[in-house]
């Protein structure tokens, strides 16, 4: 039953799980309309959509056309202040003191044991202005590390910001389409911003896909104004929204890393070294060691010395056969078991079977095996596939760079 | 380079200790203290035109091997005689303790007691190996280190297999519930209930090892009892000083620290000297903070050059004080009724309760009801601390809250001290006639007046949570600190607070490891 369903249920009568029931999107009422599967599921207590129509479809819609992505349940904050900055470096192992106003970086942030709390970006909108996004809510680590840092304030504005991911070859012209001009000089991790229906669009360079793509940021109240706009600019090129598991796809073949799947949160994981540090998720470029302090430098800068116990690393392995879950042998008879697979897929674009790892750093330089179990109607078969380490992400056309991108 | 190899922040008795062990080990050393004198809380200041004393007035388990090791009595420091402590009782049946003695209890009591100090001082004893040496770190040992649990595992063993069971079934029991099973005498319990509560914010009836505490009391050749040194606390606290200077010190008066200063570049960050008040820089290899921790590390250092969790460990750090002080400048000797000569440690506490009550009000921001106290009337002991024939009253008063409801007004102040005098005027009538000037300084004021974080004594409560290696936290346990270069050697420091030195000493030893 759906909450609509529930409140004509309930006409009279309070919902007695009106505090429980999800949040619905400011975006939810056209994309609700699309989603004929009914595949919802959740994210930060927003109600959201696993698929709408098909994955592979969608997926494809995002390497040959255009789709979009709902990401205002992502967690966004606005940190202003004199102290603004010092206290996003300090927390932050990159350095925020060089991000020039209207960039947008990539971040993650540690414990002081320097294992990863969560990955986000840092948008800056002036000179003491940011706005910083995540996946999960993070209020009460940036309570604790805002401590010492008095000329600062912090505000949640997830719910006052609806955001929409626009991605795909097609996504500059569908956005020219719209009316905004100018898009096509854009470049990536870049800001602009617009005048849209008497009021402000920001348009950010960014992605989680690793194609061609721009996030949308408006106030809540033009959410659907600015969707159909958006989709009447895109018909030509098919628009379609993309879900949850299509983005997976994609961040897959881009490489990118993806919380309970190649990271466990740090301040959520109760086993002893259960989460991981930057250096083991292969991020050691987002620590700079020459900032004098961030959380987590002391332990990171050991961690550097010593090298990480494990590295997070892409696998091409032979033959078509998933390797999700897999664990990884050092030798074909499975006798010295190095690593495991965080996620796997089959790639239509690459075509290729590939996957992210963590393999124990020692063992990366020597032969890899990857344990498969897969299922042919009911009936389960094991293989054992040889993997070839992947430097490069999988998926990194020249387009997702270029400025201006090529006319779709 | 450098202008000195240690700058040591704050001329107490931790301060002065760590200095004299440093510069005896030839560093150049720098004691920068904000007040006109040495000492902190145990500084003697005049409080009314000839009439002097210090926040901290007795002295009971100060270290012994720092007397020897800096050659304490050469510079003056004599410790004082042994003083009774009595407490008293409305009706004039006071309790009165003598070492091991007591006498105005029933027959079953004085047995019990005799018994029962001579268990605690054996456990005390027991405990001794933990207090002066640095504890070891959790996870990360050293041979030496673990030679210090082994040390105090094999004394406890020593003890014998029941006393040691005793042992670990007292050490964390409230108060109140090892004098119910030892005594009938409410004030003999209220008395001995004194010295596992004072300066802390616990209660008899409070869990977590206020019985610790009192053992850690208890450590010495005094077995607890109070003394007053020659001269007042000026006598040791000049001693310091003086030892200090003898090896080289180089101590500085009326100079608060501003800062400390940091210096980052891509190898981290460093501590490398101290911005004076008035804007003067000075280097050194090392600064070494005797301040209570959240001074040191937020006040003096910035929460922006630590990380957050160990941020947020310091501060959570339970540091509001609950002990008043009051000092009376008196035109001659009280008379405390049933009382020869008021030259003892005097407790008022007439029901094991009080202390519970008055702890009650103050732990919702009240003030207390029915204030406790321990009064000392120190110019019997030292002459020189008042005009001749007059004298000077000097009490601690439980519990008083740092963060009084409504306020620190004038009007709060007056009450509270009409309340402690009413309170003093029922076992010393007439008191009040002799006053000539009163001094109330709340847990605030001693905040403000010594710079010491909530006005606590011992720089952060002195409970399990944050004892031994758990003091003040971790990875800041054995005195060095997240910053290179910065240090911290006060009460804030394994074993705590009280005069005692162990912090001071454990510090110099770190330091020159």
């Amino acid at each position: 039953m759906t909450a609509e369903e529930q409140s004509l249920r309930h006409a009279t009568a309070p919902d007695p799980y009106a505090d429980e029931r999800l949040t619905l999107s400011p975006f939810h009422a056209r994309q609700a309309a699309l989603n004929i599967r009914e595949a919802w599921s959740e994210w930060n207590g927003y109600r959201f959509a696993d698929y709408y129509y098909d994955v592979e479809y969608e997926y494809f819609c995002i390497r040959n056309t255009v789709g979009t992505y709902d990401i205002s349940p992502m967690q966004k904050y606005h940190v202003e202040g004199p102290d603004a900055e010092a206290m996003l470096d300090r927390m932050v192992t990159r350095d925020v003191t060089k991000l020039k106003e209207g960039r947008v970086t990539y971040v993650c942030w540690c414990t002081d044991t320097g294992r990863m709390i969560d990955d986000g970006t840092i948008f800056r909108l002036g000179p003491e202005k940011f706005m910083l996004t995540c996946g999960s809510p993070s209020l009460a680590w940036l309570k604790k590390a805002r401590f010492g840092f008095d000329n600062l304030t912090i505000t949640d504005m997830t719910d006052n910001i609806a955001g929409l991911s626009v991605q795909g070859p097609c996504s500059c012209a569908t956005l020219k389409a719209m009316g905004l001009d100018g898009i096509d000089q854009l470049k990536p991790f870049n800001i602009a911003y617009f005048d849209f229906a008497g009021s402000q669009l920001m348009v950010s360079r960014t992605g989680f896909t690793g194609d061609l793509g721009y996030e949308l940021w408006v106030e809540p109240q033009l959410a659907l104004q600015m969707w159909d706009a958006l989709y009447a600019a895109g018909e030509n090129y098919g628009i379609q929204p993309y879900g949850e598991a299509a983005t997976n796809m994609a961040r897959l073949e881009a490489g990118f890393i993806m919380p309970d799947m190649e990271f466990h949160e740090a301040l959520k994981t109760v086993h002893l070294n259960h989460d991981q540090s930057p250096f083991e998720l292969n991020l050691g470029w987002l620590v700079d060691f020459k900032k004098p302090h961030f959380n987590g430098r002391r332990a990171l800068l050991e961690e550097r010395e010593r090298g990480p116990a494990y590295t997070l690393t892409k696998l091409d392995i032979e033959g078509n056969k998933v390797a999700e879950g897999s664990w990884i042998y050092a030798d074909e008879g499975c006798s010295k078991h190095v690593g495991y697979v965080t996620s796997a897929m089959w790639s239509p674009a690459v075509k290729a079977n590939i996957a992210l790892a963590m393999i124990k750093t020692e063992h990366l330089k020597g032969e890899l095996w990857a344990e498969i179990y897969y299922d042919k109607e009911l009936r389960q078969y094991e293989k054992i596939a040889r993997c070839t380490v992947a430097d490069k992400p999988f998926w990194a056309p020249d387009r997702a760079r270029a400025t201006p991108p090529a006319d779709a | 380079m450098s202008d000195y190899d240690s700058i040591i922040i704050g001329a107490g008795h931790n301060g002065l200790v760590c200095a004299a062990y440093l510069a005896r080990a030839g560093q150049r050393v720098l004691v920068l203290e904000a007040a006109a004198e040495p000492g902190g809380l145990a500084a003697t200041r005049e409080f009314h035109p000839g009439f002097r004393v210090s926040v901290a007035h007795t002295l009971h388990h100060f270290s012994r091997k720092i007397v020897q090791e800096l050659g304490l009595t050469k510079h003056g420091y004599q410790p004082g005689e042994l003083m009774n402590t009595t407490g008293l009782s409305a009706d004039g049946q006071h309790v009165s303790i003598k070492g091991n003695l007591v006498k105005g209890v029933s027959s079953a009591d004085a047995e019990a007691f005799s018994e029962y100090q001579a268990m605690l001082q054996k456990f005390a004893a027991a405990l001794e190996p933990f207090w002066m040496k640095t504890m070891p770190r959790i996870g990360k040992n050293s041979l030496k280190e673990m030679l210090t649990f082994a040390q105090v595992g094999l004394k406890l063993r020593l003890l014998g297999a029941d006393d040691m069971r005793e042992f670990f079934r007292v050490a964390s029991l409230p108060i109140r519930d090892l004098m119910d099973e030892n005594y009938d005498s409410d004030i003999l319990k209220a008395v001995l209930s004194w010295d596992a509560v004072i300066g802390s914010t616990q209660a008899p009836r409070s869990p977590n090892n206020t019985v610790l505490s009192m053992l850690y009391r208890m450590t010495g050749e005094s077995g607890g009892a109070h003394a007053i040194p020659a001269g007042g606390m000026a006598g040791l606290v000049n001693a310091l000083a003086a030892a200090a200077e003898s090896q080289g010190v180089e101590l500085r008066y009326g100079s608060p620290v501003k800062s400390i200063a940091v210096e980052g570049d891509e190898n981290g960050q460093r501590a490398t000297g101290v911005v004076l008040g008035d804007g003067e820089r000075l280097t050194a290899e090392r600064v070494i903070s005797a301040t209570d921790p959240k001074r040191t590390f937020f006040d003096l250092l910035g929460a922006r050059h630590l990380e957050i969790e160990f941020t947020n460990r310091i501060r959570r750090l339970r540091t509001d004080g609950q002990v008043a002080k009051l000092h009376l400048a008196l035109s001659g000797l009280p008379n405390f009724s049933g009382v020869d000569q008021p030259d003892g440690r005097l407790i008022i506490a007439p029901q094991m309760d009080s202390l519970e009550f008055a702890w009650d009000d103050a732990k919702f921001g009240r003030l207390p009801e029915q204030p406790a106290l321990e009064v000392l009337i120190p110019s019997l002991r030292e002459p020189g601390l008042a005009p001749t024939g007059q004298h000077v009253l000097s009490a601690h008063v439980m519990y008083v809250p740092r963060s009084l409801e409504g306020g620190w007004t004038e009007t709060a102040k007056a009450e509270l001290q009409g309340k402690v005098m009413q309170t003093l005027a029922q076992y010393a009538p007439g008191i009040e006639d002799l006053v000539l000037h009163a001094e109330l300084l709340t847990p605030q004021d001693l905040e403000e007046q010594w710079k010491v974080t909530g006005g606590h004594w011992h720089h952060t409560e002195l409970a399990m949570d944050q004892m031994l290696m758990m003091r003040p936290t971790y990875e800041a346990a054995q005195h060095s600190t997240p910053i290179p270069g910065l240090f911290i050697c006060g009460a804030g420091c394994h074993p705590g607070g009280g005069v005692m030195g162990g912090p001071g000493h454990n510090a110099a030893g770190e330091i020159l490891r």
